[in-house]
């Protein structure tokens, strides 16, 4: 029988109020995730979210599919053995700087270079939220807060290039703002097979309010923020500008000025040095890249367990309980 | 013309530096003896480091094994024969040696460079010593190995690798045993190395015929013992415990799911795990001890039988899981395999400490039922239990084994798979009106597995509204729900069978009351006492979180209570807490496990002087 009627973003939507903060990024990324998931063709049965703790952690109660608000950091852990015990759901962990790169961050790696097909979507505010306003381990140095009032002494991390360092086979970054964006990149996330890692910039308009608004300020994101599309050139800023790479030194170029489009970098997510590269345009020389960073083709880790345990059943036979409690060696005593 | 003595019961205590591969000497003897029909219990004590330093008291590995025609509930207490490898393990053995008893030893494992390293005053050799009443065999085993190793293609620094076969060769003529297991372990083992089989083979056979040419020398006859009749097998805790799971999976219709990180003395179960893919079972060696646990509640949400193992240490990090595993009311058992606490402690000795901590080592209310196993072979049954209590129960249980039965081995009379108790989880497959925390008479809520249509729901560690699941503030809900789950895990003693007595009569003086691995050791203790006319009686505790509801009047009976356990007091203070009843502990915090004799004692002070510590 075909599916009755397609799923609409309001099936998707539980029977529980939503309790972020008005006016909190949040709400954006749970609307385009409710809009996303019918035009999936996976059964809402099949989905499960889980998260860990935080405000983006609540996400699971809003969305109605199965799910999971377990512990601090634990979501990736708790997803894995999900996967490993049924391959054929589709899992999306809901994790926050905090929650991910700080208690979590042990977890998160090991899930990105086992490759478990699962989605993970980083909510990124740059702060600790549900606890009220401390930096987190993505705040910038020197940041001002109740728990570093002379500014923050902690190198941020750059997670991207984390992800990338993990050996994450699908790494790309979107914005809470830009809704048509993020439901392309929430698309092509379930499409890979394996761990695809988004991190999600989100704006906390009460502890961090307009961290984020050289992305998302009509008037300032033209300078910085750079779209990647695969196989086009790099260009931002309305077209004014280029990325070339001189070697493998990245350079911006005025295409108003003589600049060829011809010599600009072309975006190839399949190429791990030009990925890494672009993710450490992570400071004012370089616009901030969106998109899909990387990908690549990698067996995942259910997929070669599952063949672990099919090629053992095909060389010793379907195990006989019987004969496993016996042993090699047994006597009777009569 | 050789003697051959009977003896109804032998205690061997192999030693020897931790390389010198005393701990598979032991273990072949044990498998070989198991298989000729004895009954027998063996005590693998070896230490913490891989090559502790060579020579010394420190690297000293051992190996009790205690077997005979009788019943055999200990692996012994003094030794009647003691097999040391060199001086260190000869100091370190010596003085606990039955009088009269056997030595076996190499001479050249007491050269002036061991005699130092093990610490002897001025090299003082105690084989140019030697005490007349203790009957010593040296056997210049380097020596005579290195003959049989001649024509064997392998390095001469190899070449006394083999010197435990060697030795253990040696044994097998004097115990009357055949060759047959060993020599079959080692084509398997070294089925890939023909040098190093070859070099195994020739030494164990070299020993054994060693001991033919000798002259003068008194052999050992130890009849089969008369066990119940049925179909044995020599097995370890971790075996058995490995094989309770995969049982109890098959028997409830589910995948085994086990995700563990490496820890003494835990890995053995992963390792046996690991190796059977065939039977659909699952491994994962998670990133920690955290992602072990949480990827196993993860397992369970999906409709796996999901399992972690660990000890004392990784338990500690496991704790604010397992609160959660009680909140989501999700199947899941937790192995501890103790050790010597607190903090990493004595990694590779037995100790019975996280008692406490299994029953009330976590944030908030949250009980937890608690079973423990009392010996090798029990694994199997406390392995079962466990499963059913956490599938029919929809609760997290926490398995309580520990580094002496993990590792020791005794034969084991073991179940035919149809007749294991089915073991029922409550899936749930109707769709439509489902509340995630509505509960059976028992408590019990149902099992919605995700990929069921209609069953969509969230869980979560917030404060559950009762029936519904929906996170709720409320004051009232949450004490209801605190008293709810309090009430499920109490309800889990409904199952329990009645409570019995092992050994003597409801009304003694005295009741001594174990747990876990003091079993056998009580059980001597218990027996020679009633032989000598004392008023006391045996009760063995497995199930310790909830206590059984019998369990307070049977205790009532009795004038006093002992409780043997190798910790500075828990389960005394648990049922004086609960009972109120006069209990005393006889503690042991050595590392190791009682003597019967240790437990005897006790029993004589308090009985003949009502001396209780």
């Amino acid at each position: 029988m075909e599916m009755e009627t397609k799923l609409t973003a309001r099936d998707l939507s539980s029977d529980q109020e939503v309790k972020w903060c008005p006016g909190c990024g949040d709400y954006s990324i749970l609307k385009q995730m409710q809009s996303v998931v019918p035009e999936l063709g996976i059964a809402r049965e099949d989905i499960v979210f889980i998260s860990g703790i935080g405000c983006s952690s609540r996400f699971p109660y809003y969305m109605n599919t199965y799910g999971m608000h377990s512990i601090h950091g634990r979501a990736p852990a708790v997803a894995t053995g999900l996967k490993i015990a049924n391959p054929d759901l589709s899992i999306w962990v809901i994790t926050g700087d905090g929650d991910g790169l700080s208690i979590g961050g042990n977890h998160l790696i090991h899930l990105l270079r086992r490759n478990v097909d699962l989605n993970v979507l980083l909510f990124n505010n740059q702060i600790y939220g549900l606890t009220k306003g401390q930096y987190s381990p993505t705040s910038e140095m020197g940041k001002k807060t109740k728990s570093s009032p002379l500014g923050s002494v902690d190198h941020p991390f750059n997670p991207l290039a984390l992800a990338l360092g993990a050996d994450a086979t699908f790494v790309a970054r979107s914005i809470d703002r830009d809704p048509k964006h993020m439901r392309e990149i929430l698309t092509a996330s379930n499409k890979h097979k394996g761990t695809s890692f988004i991190e999600v910039y989100q704006n906390c308009n009460v502890f961090n309010d307009g961290t984020f608004l050289n992305f998302s300020d009509k008037k300032l994101k033209d300078a910085f923020v750079l779209m990647l599309e695969e196989g086009q050139p790099l260009i931002f800023d309305q077209g004014k500008k280029g990325i070339r790479l001189n070697g493998l030194k990245p350079e911006i170029v005025n295409l108003e000025e003589g600049a060829s489009a011809n010599d600009l970098w072309i975006h190839d997510s399949k190429d791990p040095t030009k990925a890494y590269i672009l993710s450490r345009f992570f400071d004012e020389n370089f616009p901030r890249a969106f998109g899909i960073i990387y990908q690549e083709d990698r067996n995942t880790y259910e997929d070669v367990l599952m063949d672990q345990l099919d090629q053992a059943k095909g060389a010793m036979g379907e195990g006989d309980l019987d004969d496993l409690i016996r042993g090699k060696r047994s006597w009777t005593v009569e | 013309m050789k003697e051959t003595k009977t003896l109804s019961k032998v205690t061997i205590h192999f030693a020897g530096d931790s390389g010198d591969g005393i701990q598979l000497a032991g273990a072949q003897f044990a498998s070989t003896t198991a298989l000729a029909g004895n009954d027998l219990s063996t005590f693998p004590d070896f230490p913490a480091e891989i090559r502790a330093p060579i020579g010394t008291t420190a690297g000293v590995s051992g190996f009790q094994i205690n077997f005979g025609s009788e019943e055999i509930h200990t692996p012994g207490g003094r030794p009647d024969v003691l097999v040391a490898m060199n001086a260190a393990a000869y100091k370190k053995n010596f003085a606990n040696l039955k009088p009269a008893g056997v030595v076996i030893v190499d001479p050249a494992g007491f050269d002036k460079k061991n005699l130092r390293l093990a610490g002897y005053d001025d090299e003082e050799n105690p084989l140019l010593n030697k005490p007349s009443d203790y009957q010593f065999y040296e056997i210049e085993v380097t020596r005579l190995n290195r003959d049989a190793m001649k024509d064997v293609d392998i390095a001469p620094r190899d070449r006394d690798r083999s010197r435990n076969m060697f030795v253990l060769g040696f044994i097998y003529f004097l115990y009357n045993r055949n060759l047959e297991v060993t020599l079959h372990f080692l084509e398997e083992k070294f089925k890939h190395k023909p040098a190093v089989l070859e070099a195994n083979s020739k030494a164990l056979k070299a020993g054994y015929n060693y001991g033919d040419t000798i002259e003068a020398i008194t052999r050992y006859r130890i009849e089969k013992a008369k066990l119940p009749p049925g179909e044995y097998r020599n097995v370890t805790g971790n075996q058995a415990l490995a094989l309770g799971l995969i049982a109890a999976a098959k028997k409830s219709g589910l995948e085994l799911f086990y995700g563990s990180y490496p820890i003494t003395p835990a890995s053995d179960i992963l390792h046996e795990l690991a190796a059977r893919k065939n039977y659909g079972v699952k491994t994962f060696q998670a990133e920690d001890e955290i992602a072990a646990i949480t990827a196993a509640i993860g397992a369970s949400f999906g409709g796996a039988l999901g399992v972690t193992g660990t000890s004392g240490p990784g338990m500690a990090l496991k704790t604010e899981a397992l609160g959660l595993a009680m909140m989501l009311e999700l199947p899941l058992v937790v192995i501890n395999v103790q050790r010597g606490g607190p903090s990493t402690g004595l990694p590779t000795k037995t100790e019975q400490s996280d008692l406490m901590q299994a029953v009330y080592g976590r944030n908030g209310e949250t009980p937890i039922p608690v079973i423990a196993a009392s010996s090798p072979s029990d694994c199997f049954r406390a392995a079962y239990e466990a499963t059913r209590i956490a599938l029919e129960h929809m609760t997290p249980v926490i398995l309580l084994s520990d580094g002496y039965i993990a590792n020791s081995s005794e034969p084991w009379l073991f179940p035919k798979a149809a007749s294991l108790a089915e073991i029922k989880p409550p899936i749930r497959t109707k769709s439509g009106d489902f509340l995630p925390y509505e509960r059976d008479a028992k408590e019990v809520r149902e099992w919605a597995l995700p990929g069921t249509p209609g069953l969509e729901h969230r869980l979560g560690g917030l404060e559950k509204e009762d029936k519904t699941g929906n996170v709720s503030y409320d004051p009232e809900n949450h004490e209801l729900m605190v008293k709810i789950r309090a009430r499920k895990v109490a309800l889990v003693a409904k199952d329990y069978p009645k409570t019995e007595l092992l050994q003597g009569v409801e009304g003694a003086k005295l009741l001594i009351l174990g747990w876990g691995n003091t079993k056998g050791a009580i059980q001597v203790a218990v027996s020679q006492a009633l032989a000598q006319g004392l008023s006391v009686a045996q009760l063995h505790l497995h199930h310790l979180n909830p206590l059984p509801e019998d369990l307070g009047s049977l205790l009532e009976s009795f004038e006093r209570v002992l409780i043997p356990e190798l910790n500075n007091g828990q389960l005394v203070r648990i049922i004086r807490d609960k009972y109120l009843v006069k209990a005393d502990v006889l503690d042991k915090i050595k590392g190791q496990p009682f003597l019967a004799e240790e437990i005897l004692d006790r029993i004589k002070k308090l009985l003949k002087d009502g001396d209780g510590n």
